[in-house]
């Protein structure tokens, strides 16, 4: 059977996601119970989380988290890390041995500071060096996948439900200003850990419920730019479509949501004369990446996250506060797990994005 | 020297105790196949005039005709077709090149035909477009590499000149004077009602369609006939016709015949004589030629109008497309070795040029990998014969594809493919003003609306199935297309899996 | 009150509308059996010119008609703008033929004058030359 990458696998899912708008921290079990009413949403194939503010005394090192195959390819790579970074630190990723996640491969974290004669050949900024370097391992080094690769942010992912992750990498003993955790129900049985979502580059990541229909028009179009959909999943393109328009082409969040899921023409018609103006300009430039068909998404970043439907809001989400925190979710039963007291629950139409910050400094 | 005699390739069959002698088979036959015998009180036909447009056949009252290939037939032959023995004796006959019209009829490999369209089961829901929004709106034209903004942060909303169609399909060029008046004015006034473009092809523009300027692509061909500032003004775009699917690498001959009244004038050619059109475009012998018509074309319309630069699809069209992605135009139109035309000779036709298909593919991919697709959209033609034809090419990766064949179906052409001798029953490929007068433009441009209304729907309903409700996300959506009966080469072209895959 | 009009800028002068209308007008409802070998009588007639100008002569229904005042036998009426023929009354007197402008109204197959009442009588309910004409040049439409 094909590993993930080699074949394009739908699947469905559930998504959850809190933030303290305050950069309060907030531990990794929170999160993970509240997947456990969702159970039936994943199959046991994929769950993962990403979570942002954990490693605050390596704050200015980018975080890699690698999966590998064999100890040989761990040599490999860590030779390659060394041409391009000063390795500040590199150790095992601490896990618990559990009965319910099993065939786990090698699992490492390097903190990293890119090389600035390394940088400067390149001719690119920090990011678009560690980019390259994430594509070039996931690409042209086989066993090895980097999986995570932001600064002060860690994903987590393997194959099972997402509860016995959180468990299995002990969540619950990281402490964070904001969290996203996914339960994945793939179609088929791929069984491979990369493939679990969330799915991120730098410190972007998206944790995505859907299956979206323009999926081969925006991978095509997007790999014109650089990146390579190795995964062949909507989570992957989803986030190299934002982090193209947000981070390369300079676009603020609510402009990238309309293009990504763009109002109707017969909406933009009926807009004031100057909003007609800017919504036409962005479907007329960025057609190829209106994504279409089902999806929930929570796109996170370093300070913030923004949650989005797709334009007919094919997929359930819910959004809801309580105090300084913000809580999104599939369903609302997630929600109430992470904060019996919840309220101001909302239902996001369909385009309509959620965008929530922290408070400048607080993380 | 008596001319070899072939016999006719139809018979026309009457049926007398249906015909009621109205004559209307009589009247309506330009090529004078049927005739009263007052003698005999019979209807009777000749059939070596008959070219099978079914013009008799479509009139007559009772039903009474019909046309079927005739059985008379040389001796069995599986390397000497009837046809390649015939073509043989026309040519002992006469020491000329076989001329043709219409497109390629050969039995070559119809792409469209072997690819398959997805459909959404179960992990996402199709989309019901008589309950929801479905769009098929494009914008033709270069696309900004980078966004720009102003002092206070504002979009600068400016770009390059985009051509604006409600949906992805347009008239391809046909010129006035290869078709008649009332079908340019079908044309015209159907493009105009759809919100898309039809295209003058390289006759000019006849003074009465300047009107439906913002709905029509004019054309600059090697022959130039009709082009000047206010005929590239009154465009909506402007194309450089470089080469066309039915003849690559030749030019264009309407006869002196053809050369009357208004076609004259539209042309600014003397009335009677020949418009020849040279193969190449005698200040365009490289690409960098190619470049400077481009931008003298731009100066003349202030950058206001995309430039098309029309290309047939030839063996080595991935490379030629990247050229003219590079010479500054807006938009790449190909055209494919099934295309239409007016008149070509049969070798030219019959074997020269590639399919769109593998063209399309090869060309949409080759500008990705070099990350300037975005530079140019690109139109498709050369047999697009159905909504399921524009949903696959547009998979593939076309933006638009233009309709010509189809269009002159709409207007009455039943494809008898004898565009050169001038005579058409149905009022299009002719000057005979007693001709033209029967495609009355009122029909015919509603019969082009109620076509492109119905492939729209059918776009629209195919979408749907796909979960797809903007045509924008099915522009290169590859995953939509398996193909069916295809080899790996094949399948590796075209970029997409195999059924079953 | 709607009429038939001919444009004759597209009329192609194919006759089919002589052929359709003599069928209607037949009573018998196949055209074969209703028109094969005999001579036709249609209300409408097309006109030849010498200079490739055909035009589908009709009833214009007038609104004073003069084979209205003519008719000797009181045959001709108006019935709700639609002149009509009681081919009962008829003498075939032929005055109404002399008459007319037109030339609307020509004798029938029995010798009674007749000419076009709109298909409203027979069983097409709408003109069949209208509806017949493969060009649009005769409408039937209200101006």
């Amino acid at each position: 059977m094909k590993r993930e990458g080699e074949v394009r696998i739908p699947s469905g899912c559930a998504i959850a996601a809190v933030i303290s708008r305050e950069g309060k921290g907030i531990t990794g079990n929170v999160i993970y119970n509240a997947m456990k009413p969702m159970h039936d949403r994943s199959n046991g194939l994929g769950g993962g989380f990403a979570a942002y503010g954990i490693y605050p005394e390596y704050r200015d090192l980018f975080a890699f988290h690698i999966f590998f195959d064999h100890r040989s390819t761990r040599k490999d790579c860590e030779a390659y890390l060394k041409e391009r970074f000063e390795i500040v630190k590199g150790e095992l990723i601490p896990t618990r041995k559990i009965p319910q996640i099993t065939d786990e491969p090698i699992i490492w974290r390097y903190f990293c500071r890119p090389l600035s004669s390394q940088v400067a050949s390149e001719q690119v900024d920090e990011n678009e060096f560690v980019a390259h370097t994430v594509m070039k391992i996931n690409t042209g080094m086989k066993g090895a996948y980097v999986f995570s690769s932001g600064k002060n942010m860690g994903c987590f992912k393997a194959v099972g439900y997402p509860e016995d992750v959180g468990l299995f990498y002990r969540l619950e003993e990281y402490e964070g200003y904001s969290w996203t955790a996914h339960g994945r129900y793939p179609t088929n049985t791929p069984g491979w850990w990369g493939g679990a979502h969330p799915f991120s580059l730098l410190d972007s990541s998206v944790v995505h419920n859907g299956e979206i229909s323009s999926y081969d028009a925006n991978r095509r179009f997007i790999e014109m730019f650089g990146y390579k959909c190795t995964l062949q999943t909507d989570t992957e393109v989803i986030t190299y479509i934002l982090d193209y328009l947000v981070r390369r082409q300079g676009l603020t969040l609510e402009e990238a949501a309309s293009v990504i899921a763009a109002p109707f023409w017969s909406t933009i018609a009926s807009r004031p004369e100057k909003e007609k103006e800017k919504l036409t300009y962005l479907r007329q430039i960025f057609p190829s990446l209106l994504i279409t068909g089902p999806f929930s998404i929570v796109y996170s970043w370093n300070g913030g996250l923004m949650a989005l439907n797709d334009r007919l809001k094919l997929r359930s989400m819910i959004t809801a506060e309580k105090d300084d925190k913000v809580f999104i979710a599939s369903e609302e039963a997630a929600v109430r797990v992470m904060e019996p007291e919840a309220e101001n629950f909302y239902a996001p139409a369909g385009g309509e994005p959620v965008i929530v910050r922290v408070k400048e400094g607080k993380f | 020297m008596r001319e070899h005699f072939i016999y006719p390739e139809f018979e026309v069959v009457r049926n007398d105790n249906r015909c009621i002698q109205c004559r209307v088979c009589e009247r309506q036959c330009a090529n004078e196949v049927h005739r009263f015998d007052t003698d005999l009180g019979l209807m009777i036909s000749d059939e070596t005039k008959c070219v099978n447009c079914q013009r008799c056949i479509s009139l007559c009252p009772t039903r009474a005709l019909k046309i079927v290939k005739s059985d008379c037939r040389l001796r069995e032959n599986a390397n000497w077709s009837d046809e390649t023995i015939k073509e043989i004796y026309k040519q002992a006959n006469s020491g000329g090149v076989l001329l043709s019209s219409m497109g390629n009829p050969k039995p070559l490999p119809v792409y469209w035909d072997k690819m398959l369209i997805n459909a959404s089961q179960v992990t996402n829901p199709p989309i019901d477009p008589l309950r929801e929004p479905m769009e098929t709106k494009v914008f033709l034209g270069k696309k900004p590499d980078k966004i720009r903004r102003d002092e206070n942060g504002e979009l600068i909303t400016e770009t390059a000149p985009q051509l604006e169609l409600s949906m992805p399909v347009m008239f391809s060029a046909m010129s006035y004077g290869s078709i008649s008046y009332n079908a340019h004015a079908s044309l015209a006034r159907a493009a105009t009602e759809l919100g898309i473009c039809y295209n003058t092809g390289e006759g000019g523009l006849h003074e009465d369609f300047y009107i439906y300027g913002p709905n029509t692509i004019v054309q600059v061909a090697s022959g130039r006939f009709g082009v000047h500032k206010n005929y590239l003004e009154a465009a909506a775009a402007v194309e450089i016709k470089m080469g066309q699917g039915a003849k690559p690498g030749i030019g264009g001959h309407l006869p002196g015949a053809k050369i009357v009244g208004d076609v004259s004038r539209t042309r600014m050619i003397p009335e009677g004589s020949d418009a020849i059109s040279p193969a190449p475009h005698h200040d365009i012998y490289s690409i960098e030629d190619l470049r400077q018509l481009v931008f003298s074309l731009k100066e003349a319309t202030e950058y206001k109008k995309p430039v098309i630069v029309k290309v047939a699809a030839v063996h080595n069209i991935a490379a030629i497309a990247s050229g003219i992605a590079r010479s500054g135009a807006d938009i790449i139109a190909i055209d494919g070795f099934r295309g239409g035309t007016g008149a070509a000779p049969t070798r030219i036709r019959d074997n020269v040029g590639i399919p769109i298909e593998l063209a399309l593919a090869a060309v949409d991919q080759r500008l990705r990998d070099e990350g300037i697709r975005n530079n140019v959209s690109l139109i498709v033609g050369g047999s697009v014969r159905s909504a399921a034809d524009v949903v696959k090419a547009v998979a593939l990766g076309a933006d638009a594809v233009y309709v010509a064949t189809a269009a002159l179906l709409a207007l009455g052409c039943h494809l008898c493919r004898t565009c050169q001798s001038g005579k058409c029953n149905w009022g299009i490929a002719t000057q005979n003003p007693e001709l033209v007068k029967r495609l009355n433009p009122d029909i015919g441009s509603r019969r082009l609306v109620n076509l492109m209304d119905a492939w729209r729907h059918e776009i629209k309903e195919l979408m749907g199935g796909m979960g797809i409700n903007s045509i924008e996300s099915l522009r290169g959506n590859r995953l939509m297309l398996r193909g069916v009966g295809l080899t790996a080469k094949e399948l590796e072209i075209l970029g997409i899996s195999h059924a079953g895959e | 009150m709607k009429r038939v009009y001919v444009n004759e800028q597209w009329c192609l002068g194919c006759h089919l509308c002589e052929y359709n209308c003599a069928f209607a007008n037949s009573g018998i409802d196949d055209m074969v059996k209703a028109l094969k070998g005999k001579d036709i009588f249609p209300r409408v007639h097309i006109e030849d010119g010498e200079d490739g100008i055909h035009f589908a002569v009709s009833c214009r229904h007038c609104k004073d008609p003069m084979c209205v005042k003519s008719c000797i036998a009181g045959a001709i009426s108006i019935e709700d703008g639609v002149v009509k023929i009681d081919r009962d009354k008829c003498v075939g007197c032929l005055t109404c033929v002399l008459v007319c402008p037109y030339g609307a109204v020509a004798p029938g197959p029995n010798g009674a004058a007749q000419k076009c009442e709109l298909c409203l009588q027979n069983s097409c309910g709408a003109p069949a030359c209208v509806t017949g004409c493969p060009n649009n040049a005769i409408v039937y439409e209200e101006r």
